[in-house]
């Protein structure tokens, strides 16, 4: 459990982060949203002890990250997988902290087969990996330690297709045994295939929060057709408010089934059925995030 | 909030609770000094290190004026291992900053004032260890000394010079180690180690109205001494002073800007 409360992060003039408060439950994934520069790098490294809070508080299961014991062992994180020492092997660099949780070697082992690094790959120098290596390897040493949290910061960075599609299967397997994972991203594609929760940021400030069916709902079926006209006459014969789509497109208040029953009523064609969840999403994350943003400049210049 | 509730598995992360012990200074400070030779640069140092002990016992050894005594070579091998070991020391703290791992330390170990005890802990065992390969160079030396010049083999070390070295060693890499943590820069910490102690020496050497500075603060006045196990009473008092300068203030000053700092 991920506690941030009226979290405030001030640099001089400049507010990095303001009154930010959320939290993550055991068993979901939440997704921390936002453009480049918009605070999710500030809040989690304030949650990990990185950076001292101006105000306000972030505790994991109730305490301070400090006063973890062994936090590798509670929480893994992986902030930035470039940090490592360009010098040392994939192994070397898990081993050492390895020594730290006190944690065998065979585990070690585990997690590079895990992340897809075993044998060569381990014993290449970090100077040598490929950024979606690099993340791969920070991600074995987020669950060295076999913690029940995961703080991890945009770590789809440098990873392929189909290393994004393995990254989402891990972490959602992690969150389906109980785990509390908490990414950020600046990608809305990236986590909203993997995220139950959604937590939106811009300029250092939450825009918006929810689940992602309470930010998604509501939002209608796209409908297309050869004839447009029929389609819209069928759909306003059955009571369905219609609104002009994408394109030639339309996009009907009510859900695929309800659309498809009537413009079969009618007997007309379709091409296209279906929820408009994804452009939903993205709009109201470029607005909420554009709008807000340009506000929160001019108030820090003010 | 979401309405999905995970089914409790037995194997559930969170419904685990183990008793997680923190990490021991023992354990952290063994990562230290893993730290230390784990890449090829800090490798490359330790052997460097090794090799310029055997060459100045050689150097020693075929120089027909030199003394040959184990005391002799002992001393003299302590100013190479004493110019490198403090780089070890300082590359110990910085590479964390140049290389960006202070990230990765400081997250596994959030509280940092035991990391750096940790760091001070692997700088000390690094300036015994210094001093044992002097000694191993200088016991080859003087097995050596019979064969090739025409003096015998003479092993007599006081235990005040065996100790002494070993304070000023482990004095030289703490300074280092203390000048990494003020100016947490690699190439910064390694130039102004040597060159502000130096332009220091030079400074007080020349201006004969500083001598009493020079006697009290400069730091390889104060220590010359230790090497040859010569230290006196008063000695004691100017390398305390010359260290409290060096050392001890660096060292503090670095000590707190780490633990106030934000790692990025």
């Amino acid at each position: 459990m991920i506690t941030i409360d009226s979290l405030t992060k001030r640099y001089g003039a400049q507010l990095a982060v303001s009154d930010v408060s959320f939290s993550c439950t055991p068993g979901t994934v939440t997704g921390f949203l936002g453009p480049n520069g918009a605070g999710k790098s500030t809040t989690l490294r304030a949650l990990v002890g990185l950076a001292t809070p101006t105000s306000g508080t972030a505790t994991i299961g109730g305490r301070a990250y400090q006063d973890l014991p062994n936090a590798g062992r509670q929480v893994g994180v992986l902030l930035d997988a470039g940090a490592q020492h360009a010098g040392r092997t994939g192994r070397e660099v898990l081993t050492l902290a390895a020594l730290v949780l006190g944690v065998g070697q065979e585990r070690v082992d585990e997690v590079l087969g895990r992340v897809g690094l075993a044998g060569k790959p381990a014993g290449k120098r970090v100077g040598n990996y490929s950024l979606g290596m690099k993340q791969r390897l920070g991600l074995a040493a987020a669950l060295l330690g076999d913690p029940q949290v995961l703080v991890l910061d945009e770590p789809a960075n440098g990873l392929d297709p189909d290393g994004i599609y393995w990254m989402r299967g891990l972490l959602r397997g992690f969150a389906d045994r109980g785990g509390t994972v908490l990414l950020s991203s600046h990608l809305l594609r990236e986590v909203e295939a993997v995220a139950d929760q959604l937590v939106v940021i811009a300029a250092g400030r939450i825009v918006a929060q929810g689940s992602k069916q309470e930010l998604l709902g509501g939002r209608g079926t796209v409908v297309r057709g050869p004839d447009r006209v029929v389609l819209e006459r069928a759909l306003r014969t059955a009571g369905i408010t219609v609104t002009p789509g994408e394109g030639d497109g339309l996009v009907a208040d009510a859900d695929p089934l309800a659309v498809g029953q009537a413009v079969a009523a009618a007997g007309a064609v379709l091409t296209e059925l279906r929820p408009a969840g994804g452009e939903g999403l993205e709009e109201l994350f470029r607005s909420l995030t554009h709008a807000n943003g340009s506000q929160q400049v001019l108030e820090v210049a003010a | 909030m979401t309405t999905t509730t995970a089914p409790a598995a037995p194997a559930a992360p969170a419904v685990r609770t183990p008793a997680i012990s923190a990490p021991s200074l023992l354990q952290l400070t063994r990562v230290e000094l893993r730290k230390s030779y784990d890449t090829r640069a800090g490798r490359w140092l330790l052997i460097v290190i090794g090799l310029a002990a055997l060459g100045v016992v050689a150097l020693e050894l075929f120089v027909e004026d030199a003394p040959k005594t184990f005391a002799d070579y002992f001393a003299f091998t302590q100013f190479p291992v004493g110019i490198l070991l403090p780089v070890l020391g300082i590359l110990l703290v910085t590479s964390e900053w140049s290389q960006r791992t202070a990230m990765t330390t400081f997250a596994l170990v959030p509280r940092r004032a035991r990391v750096l005890t940790a760091k001070v802990l692997a700088a000390v065992l690094l300036a015994v260890g210094g001093v044992l390969a002097a000694a191993a160079a200088s016991a080859l030396a003087t097995v050596l000394t019979p064969v090739f010049t025409d003096s015998a083999m003479d092993w007599g070390l006081s235990a005040a010079q065996a100790g002494q070295v070993l304070l000023a060693q482990v004095i030289s890499v703490l300074a280092g180690v203390a000048f990494g943590m003020l100016l947490l820069s690699s190439p910064l910490a390694i130039v102004l180690y040597f060159v502000l102690p130096t332009t220091f020496t030079i400074l007080v050497n020349t201006v004969s109205a500083l001598d009493w500075v020079r006697d009290w603060l400069d730091l390889s006045t104060t220590t010359m001494p230790m090497y040859d196990g010569d230290l006196d009473g008063q000695g004691w008092l100017q390398v305390a002073t010359s260290v409290a300068l060096w050392l001890a203030l660096p060292m503090v000053l670095g000590w707190l800007r780490i633990r106030r700092a934000e790692i990025a």
